[in-house]
């Protein structure tokens, strides 16, 4: 085990005495049918990090996540948000926002409708909030089908306006849950990349579920490595690879010695 | 318009054409006497002659079957929006619906008839009871449709009941509720039909079922055949309507309105 490594970034502008931004101890879930989806997990994720949870499924990754959006409670241990006991769900200064596996748009609303949904649900006065939409809209590149239905756009798209909702709250934290694994590589490498564009010119902390080894090395900065049954984690690896990455990386010796080391691990792990 | 419209509409039309033609051939080779089966030409004419009596007999029927269906839309949406409130009301009050959608209603007409003193009100409400069934189960079951990432946003974004009904459980059980109204407009019109018939009400208010009723008690089965054309034709407008409004509601976002290309 490696042992818990904080990435040393300069950006805890809006940690409170430089709480990590989620920390959990001990969380451990037991569904009431008695099964063990998650083993007590320690890991923090300090502001500016970009943390990718990486295992199989079954792993309890997911679970993990959803612990961290404040959607799941833990049946042993806690999570704590920048040092508070509860998800800051009303704090505009530290909002959470969601992406999911897939793009979760409303089919009867318009792109700027979905991606305004979290602010309308906050009340949120409309010219402000649509000011952000197309603000975050445009960072995704799609300010020319806000007036389209979800339908109407490909898969990629449709994921990018869910991209866009959770942007348009200007999170401090955004959770990913394996949002491009059903997208075809080329459109989920092109994502990627705007992602690693966005989390860095916008100073976000991102904690990112994956099953993807390739894409964790890639995006993160670290990546807590789990295994199955029950869920448990493996190892927590910093990538110290300098930002920004490029196509170049993923060719590169460095990457497929991370990626190989990490597989060891992840094989090593399902061993009896 | 498109070929594939064309024979939409064309095909069936020459199906019915055919089997009149072949109706009225068959009447005529046979000598069949009206009283038996009149042909489609003696059924036109009665349509004709008696246009006055069946057009004021469409009316009160019609009536009562868009009351009863507005009736049970009305009362069906408030109690399918009382049931997504809680578990323990839907499961403490869903078996009650239930117990009304299987009696039959001409087991009940008669109480109706006689508790409710105005008998169009009573044949309105036998309707709504056949009606409203459909309504009730697909809305609520809409209600209870929604997206767990949906609702997940929802509860993530701090939105309140109120939020979550409008924005969310009521956008996604309208296909479901337009669903259960297509059922619904066909039920109201044999509702109304069924109990025209318990009631048996002549005079100034009968409809289509007491023309039916009286005209096979005097063996003009040209006039029974002439209001049953009309019952139909009405159920089939309903249909239409109730359709029309479904697919305007729903083009521009549900799988099942969305043209194909």
């Amino acid at each position: 085990m490696d042992g818990r490594r904080r990435q040393r970034r300069a950006g805890d502008s809006i940690g409170s005495g430089g709480a990590p931004v989620v920390a959990v101890a001990g969380a451990a879930k037991t569904y009431p049918n008695r099964t063990r989806a998650l083993s007590p997990v320690t890991f923090d994720v300090a502001a500016g990090e970009f943390v990718a949870l990486l295992g199989p499924s079954g792993c309890g990754k997911t679970t993990l996540l959803r612990m961290a959006a404040g959607l799941t409670a833990p049946s042993e241990g806690a999570l704590r948000w920048w040092g508070r006991a509860r998800p800051p769900f009303d704090d505009p200064q530290r909002k959470l926002a969601m992406v999911f596996q897939s793009p979760t748009l409303m089919p009867w609303a318009r792109v700027e409708a979905n991606a305004r949904l979290p602010l309308d649900l906050a009340r949120i006065p409309r010219p402000q909030g649509d000011a952000a939409v197309r603000d975050a809209l445009g960072v995704v590149g799609l300010a020319d089908v806000a007036h389209r239905y979800p339908r109407e756009l490909s898969g990629g798209m449709q994921m990018r306006v869910s991209i866009a909702r959770a942007l348009a709250v200007a999170p401090a934290l955004l959770l990913m849950d394996e949002p491009f694994a059903a997208l075809d590589e080329f459109t989920r490498h092109k994502l990627d990349d705007d992602l690693a564009a966005l989390w860095r010119g916008r100073g976000l902390t991102v904690l990112f579920v994956t099953h993807s080894i390739q894409e964790a090395v890639y995006l993160a900065t670290r990546v807590v490595v789990m295994a199955a049954r029950p869920g448990h984690v493996v190892a927590d690896i910093a990538i110290e690879t300098p930002q920004p990455r490029t196509a170049a990386f993923r060719g590169s010796a460095e990457f497929a010695a991370l990626c190989a080391r990490i597989s060891a691990l992840t094989s090593g792990a399902s061993l009896p | 318009m498109t070929r594939e419209r064309l024979l939409r509409i064309a095909a069936p039309l020459l199906v019915a054409a055919v089997l009149l033609g072949a109706w009225q051939a068959i009447v005529a080779a046979y000598d069949v006497p009206s009283y038996l089966v009149p042909s489609p030409s003696r059924i036109a004419r009665a349509m004709l002659e008696d246009r006055a009596l069946l057009a004021a007999s469409l009316g009160v029927t019609a009536g009562i079957a868009l009351a009863a269906l507005a009736l049970a839309v009305a009362a069906g949406v408030a109690i399918a929006l009382l049931f997504a409130q809680s578990r323990l009301i839907e499961a403490s009050l869903l078996p009650y619906a239930i117990v009304l959608q299987v009696t039959p209603i001409v087991a009940i007409a008669p109480l109706i008839i006689i508790w409710v003193h105005d008998t169009r009100l009573a044949l309105v409400l036998c309707a709504t009871v056949v009606a409203i069934f459909p309504i009730i189960s697909n809305t609520s079951l809409g209600l209870r449709s929604v997206d767990p990432g949906l609702a997940d946003l929802f509860r993530m974004s701090r939105a309140s009941r109120w939020q979550t009904l409008v924005r969310l459980r009521v956008p996604s059980a309208l296909p479901y509720f337009f669903a259960g109204l297509r059922v619904a407009s066909g039920l109201a019109l044999i509702g109304a039909v069924v109990a025209e018939f318990v009631a048996g009400t002549g005079g100034q208010g009968a409809g289509l079922a007491y023309q039916i009723l009286l005209a096979g008690i005097q063996l003009n089965v040209p006039r029974l055949f002439a209001a049953l054309v009309l019952i139909t034709l009405a159920g089939i407008v309903l249909y239409l309507v109730v359709s029309a409004i479904a697919t305007r509601a729903l083009a521009h976002w549900h799988e099942s309105e969305v043209p194909r290309d």
